[in-house]
């Protein structure tokens, strides 16, 4: 049975070469890049467990693969989902929910690309189990801009250059936001440790502190 | 990361019979350190028991004790009112730690629970009697930097990595643990152990038991205190030595000294007899050189972390001088 299934997606998902080359599919870097991953994680599930799960043989293994209910709100937006409970709330914003503007950096809490409020509070989603949310009220940067206004913080982001390669910004101003809001704004040298577990190798940090700066003297309600 | 059984439990009754009946269940609470052990294949537990929804978040002063619930957030305990007028030695111990997006998760129960940082416990391709006990200790010999002066063995010169803990030692913090058949009570000072023989075991929490508070008895130890932490960066790194200090100073006299350090020994590492020293002496640089001396006695390096010998007198020297300059 599930074999049967995880053949049928390995030839729905394999790209012939042609493909590759000409993108006749029309795919997207992305779309390509979600199918080999897919591929791998298959290609890496040990025999013996798909074996066992396609015979019932052992129902520990079949029970593994059993995806858990999970209700939450996104950016205000309430969603009920199935997740494995290994998914940490990171893989299922960028995966299962398509908001790919939380970044996956380091994927272990050390560079905090993958900053995102959980109930107001800015944490790490990658050392989140998805399952660990259940009934939470999860905003990630896509929730920040209110349409096409954007939030005080990325406008400050973009007046003070405060990145270069932008693959930590997401998270850099989710962290930003928070800070502020916990009131850890207040002086230069506050503002940098209380911002330390946001890593930026393109090294923007004097301006990231100015843009920060800027949003917390302003005063104005974010 | 291998997958697993997930349950919640809300009540601490529930939370223990499940983790005591199966030997490959374990507890998750803040899950910053678990999580990141099992994406690294350092630990698989078969079934992951959520405590997040037990009733232990309360932070209550009552009869001179300030009780302090397991699932208090790091964070939450940090920014207390209670703890930063009465116990600002805890706060200032607490955000030297992790980052600020860490202690919004991590728990005050899984921070006492996280496992060490040494990088032969953390790679499963080398030898840790910590992570795999008969295989030898890959620091021993190997890159020792951040390893232990203190109390080590041929089996580990691991070192606890807590800040949190630091500071809860040196504060004479009790450790109250429930099981089964109802709850006891330990010293903070006897919650953690040293490696001897069997480095897998970090402390002496029983399998089918959960902390389920911290009591820590008020103190005249806020006046004069300090938590200096030495690291490789200014914010955000593990300790290569840190220092909690706290005098109690009547008249240029010491009347109560806490003296403990972190980064140094399997455990968080209490310094009675340099704090016995101290009581009724001046507080001026000689006698803290001369407990720093004192607290020194018994320490051994093991190559790379040779300068700890250098840098820990050193370290408790200036927590001593900045915690008596705060009057």
């Amino acid at each position: 049975m599930l074999n049967n299934d995880i053949r049928q997606s390995l030839l729905l998902f394999k790209p012939t070469m042609a493909e590759l080359d000409n993108n006749q599919s029309g795919d997207t870097r992305r779309d390509f890049l979600k199918k080999s991953s897919l591929f791998t994680a298959l290609s890496l599930t040990p025999l013996t467990v798909l074996k066992a799960a396609e015979g019932k043989v052992d129902e520990r293994f079949a029970e593994l693969f059993e995806k858990i209910p999970l209700n939450l709100k996104v950016n205000n937006k309430p969603y009920v989902l199935k997740v494995e409970p290994r998914a940490t709330l990171l893989d299922l914003l960028r995966e299962q929910l398509h908001l790919t503007g939380t970044k996956k950096g380091c994927d272990h809490g050390q560079c905090g690309a993958c900053t995102v409020h959980v109930d107001g509070k800015r944490v790490n989603s990658c050392l989140s189990l998805a399952v660990m949310n259940e009934g939470k009220s999860i905003t990630t940067i896509e929730g920040l801009a209110k349409g096409d206004e954007l939030h005080p913080m990325q406008a400050a982001f973009i007046k003070h250059d405060g990145f270069q390669c932008g693959y930590c910004t997401p998270g850099q101003i989710m962290s930003a936001v928070a800070c502020v809001r916990e009131g850890h704004a207040n002086s230069k040298e506050e503002i940098r440790e209380y911002m330390s577990g946001n890593i930026c190798r393109c090294g923007a940090y004097p301006n990231i502190v100015d843009a920060i700066q800027e949003v917390k003297e302003k005063g104005t309600a974010i | 990361m291998i997958n697993f059984q997930y349950l919640r439990a809300s009540v601490v009754k529930i939370a223990l019979s499940l983790v005591s009946k199966d030997p490959k269940a374990t507890f998750i609470a803040g899950g910053t350190n678990l999580i990141d052990l099992m994406k690294r294949g350092v630990t698989a537990p078969e079934k992951l028991i959520d405590i997040n929804k037990l009733p232990l978040a309360q932070i209550e002063l009552k009869n001179n004790v300030l009780h302090i619930g397991a699932m208090v957030s790091n964070s939450a305990l940090a920014e207390d009112s209670i703890v930063k007028e009465q116990f600002p030695l805890l706060a200032l111990a607490l955000q030297s730690g992790a980052s600020a997006q860490l202690r919004n998760v991590a728990t005050v129960g899984g921070n006492m629970m996280q496992r060490t940082r040494c990088g032969y416990f953390y790679d499963t391709t080398m030898p840790c009697n910590k992570r795999q006990p008969g295989t030898g200790c890959g620091a021993i010999g190997g890159y020792n930097r951040m390893h232990a002066i203190f109390g080590t063995s041929e089996s580990c010169i691991a070192v606890h990595p807590s800040d949190m803990c630091v500071g809860l030692v040196a504060l004479d913090a009790q450790v109250v643990i429930a099981n089964a058949k109802g709850e006891r009570k330990i010293s903070f000072a006897d919650f953690h152990r040293l490696p001897g023989s069997t480095p897998e075991k970090d402390n002496n929490l029983q399998k089918g038991e959960l902390i389920v508070r911290l009591e820590i008895p008020t103190n005249n130890l806020y006046k004069n205190f300090h938590y200096l932490k030495v690291r490789d960066r200014s914010s955000y790194a593990f300790a290569l030595v840190s220092v909690a200090a706290a005098l109690e100073i009547s008249q240029g006299i010491i009347k109560n000294a806490r003296l403990a350090m972190g980064g140094v020994a399997h455990k968080p590492w209490r310094l009675v007899e340099a704090e016995n020293f101290l009581k009724g002496k001046t507080a001026n640089a000689s006698n803290f050189e001369d407990a720093a001396r004192i607290a020194m006695y018994g320490a051994k390096g093991f190559g790379e972390n040779d300068f700890k010998l250098k840098l820990a007198p050193n370290s408790i020297i200036e927590a001593l001088t900045v915690a008596k300059a705060k009057a």
